[in-house]
């Protein structure tokens, strides 16, 4: 039974290198110089590349995360500083709610609330459609790591006289900061991946456009359209773009735990 | 300890009596705890404001089809009558055979991360499965298509149908985008989800259970499995049905291989559809507001769907690992 479930573990983490290899495989290839700085030519031609994606995705995820972290952090030391009461426990229990919800819900959400009352699709739309997703991530983690300082910081400082918004914030909060990026950059990573939220927000765009009150297209988005196009080109494109989302949500994730590693000194 | 915590007040414990105690005490600490509470509102205003779009939106069509719109299969946009029984079969059907084929190893993972692994491996092999937590949806959809259909169609089936051809669940011609496939899928996306959670279930189990199993005669896997495993149950289902919360609502790797037919079949060779894939399908289509609304419809169904399954998961978890915050990452 041992060796059985030994076997099943590595089986599960078969797919992983199955897809790292055939994205390196057929998408290590296409990563040229065109590939990264210039814009898809039209259908059906060979070539082309994916900058507006890259800069697109850029464009949505920054803007959501500066919408995103300061709500979810400050919310998420809510919980851990005040959250002991029946408003502590409801913010919890929604944040878990809203944490489980399908992220192709908090899209259409997104059409009703911006989309549609200003008639047009944008890239703003799409970064608040994954705002709404990082807030109750974000919340969640930084909550858990504030709660792992000690009391006795808080005590001491409380005892030199610091009022209680100064312990919070510079001594509490500063030493839970490296947990707190860390929660931060794993849900960064995490919406920079998603799909359906923008589909029906930033709706993508063939052309480069830094307009965040205009359509614009991200990597995701545009390996979804590459991806079940008929053109092989297409195809090709898909795998090399995929690869390019792949590291750089990996690259985050591993930025991430650096971070955790050197405040910690563990994992 | 317990006598200096209410000087923390509400900081720290926060009771009601000792935050009116301390209200007055510090313009600056009243501002701070206004600000954070003001952010943490966000979180509840959100969830409310969602709740009353997705009902709004979807009322006209609740209007009008009433309980026929879950028990219905037809889907028609141009005689405007929408049913939603397929997309919901689907749904339950492609998540429960991502489920079957997903729990025996992410159980696994989780097993032998806490039993059975040598010290150095337990840090790379979790490490992978995170990995796999954070691939997103639609990579694992291009490979879906690439790579998974082809080899399903060319080795998986053939032998499959020639031993089992006889069985409801096998027949029909295949043709690549599939139930099986949108399961297959959606079984390796779930994984690591169920085996991070099943891991700090196992972790949370007390040596003391292992120790007497163990004193007692056991082998280190009857240990397991007649002392830690029973003492996790509930945990262990829990972890499984925030796994199936996700494989609920998960969206563009399923669209990408499931086939979008709306229709109910028992063969897993056959293309199926979902919830999340009809939204993201048809929502720029629909033509008319009744479309539009049906599809709000099936948001709604799909959201009240998964809240009651992650409300049972969480519950279930914090019986054996109380107040974790389940989900929010992977291992």
């Amino acid at each position: 039974m041992t060796a059985l479930v030994g076997m099943l573990s590595a089986l599960a983490v078969l797919p992983l290198i199955l897809i790292f290899g055939y994205l390196i495989l057929k998408g290590a290839s296409s990563l040229n110089l065109e590939f990264f700085l210039s814009n898809p030519v039209p259908a059906g031609q060979s070539g082309g590349g994916v900058a507006h994606a890259i800069v697109g995705s850029g464009i949505i995820v920054g803007l959501a995360a500066l919408v995103g972290l300061p709500v979810g952090i400050g919310a998420g030391i809510f919980l851990a500083e005040y959250g002991s009461g029946r408003l502590g426990w409801t913010v919890r229990f929604v944040a878990d709610v809203l944490n489980g919800t399908p992220s192709i819900i908090i899209g259409i959400f997104a059409w009703t609330w911006i989309v549609r009352p200003q008639g047009h699709f944008s890239a703003f739309a799409g970064a608040v459609a994954l705002a709404v997703i990082l807030i109750p991530l974000v919340a969640r983690t930084t909550e858990e790591m504030v709660r792992l300082v000690p009391h006795s910081l808080r005590e001491a400082a409380l005892a030199l006289g610091y009022p209680r918004w100064r312990t919070s914030l510079s001594i509490v909060v500063r030493t839970a900061l490296a947990g707190i990026v860390t929660g931060g950059l794993v849900g960064v990573a995490r919406v920079a991946g998603e799909t359906a939220p923008l589909l029906f927000t930033t709706l993508g765009n063939l052309n480069f456009s830094t307009h965040v009150t205009e359509p614009m297209q991200a990597l995701p988005l545009q390996i979804y359209v590459y991806a079940t196009g008929p053109f092989p080109e297409w195809h090709r494109l898909a795998w090399a773009a995929s690869l390019v989302l792949i590291l750089l949500v990996f690259g985050l994730a591993l930025v991430a735990r650096r971070v955790a590693a050197n405040r910690y000194g563990t994992r | 300890m317990t006598i200096i915590a209410p000087n923390l007040g509400a900081a720290a414990r926060g009771t009601a009596a000792t935050r009116r105690m301390t209200r007055g005490a510090n313009p600056a600490d009243r501002a701070y705890q206004a600000v954070v509470t003001a952010l943490a509102l966000a979180l509840p205003a959100l969830l409310l404001a969602l709740i009353v779009e997705l009902t709004i939106n979807a009322w006209p069509s609740i209007e009008r089809f009433g309980w026929a719109f879950v028990f219905t299969a037809t889907w028609d946009p141009v005689a405007d009558v929408y049913g939603a029984g397929p997309l919901i079969f689907g749904t339950l059907a492609s998540s429960v055979v991502a489920l079957l084929l997903a729990v025996p190893m992410a159980f696994s993972v989780a097993i032998f991360l806490t039993e059975f692994a040598p010290r150095w491996l337990r840090r790379p092999l979790g490490f992978l499965v995170e990995l796999l937590a954070a691939v997103p949806s639609v990579v694992y959809g291009l490979w879906g298509i690439f790579v998974l259909i082809p080899f399903l169609r060319t080795v998986v089936v053939p032998p499959l149908k020639a031993a089992f051809g006889w069985l409801p669940f096998f027949q029909g011609v295949f043709y690549g985008n599939s139930m099986l496939a949108g399961g297959i899928i959606l079984a390796v996306m779930v994984v690591p989800y169920i085996a991070a959670v099943s891991r700090e279930v196992l972790n949370a189990v007390p040596s003391s259970q292992r120790e007497a199993a163990l004193a007692l005669g056991a082998t280190r896997w009857e240990a397991v499995w007649m002392a830690v495993l029973p003492y996790g149950r509930a945990g262990l289902v829990g972890a499984v049905m925030l796994g199936l919360g996700r494989a609920l609502g998960e969206t563009m790797a399923v669209t990408m291989v499931i086939g979008n037919r709306h229709d109910i079949s028992l063969s897993l060779l056959q293309p199926g559809y979902t919830m999340a894939a009809a939204i993201a399908n048809e929502f720029s289509e629909a033509t008319t507001s009744l479309y539009l609304s049906a599809l709000f419809e099936v948001g709604l169904t799909l959201f009240v769907i998964t809240v009651l399954v992650n409300a049972a998961a969480r519950l279930l978890v914090w019986r054996t690992a109380p107040g974790r915050a389940v989900g929010t990452r992977a291992l």
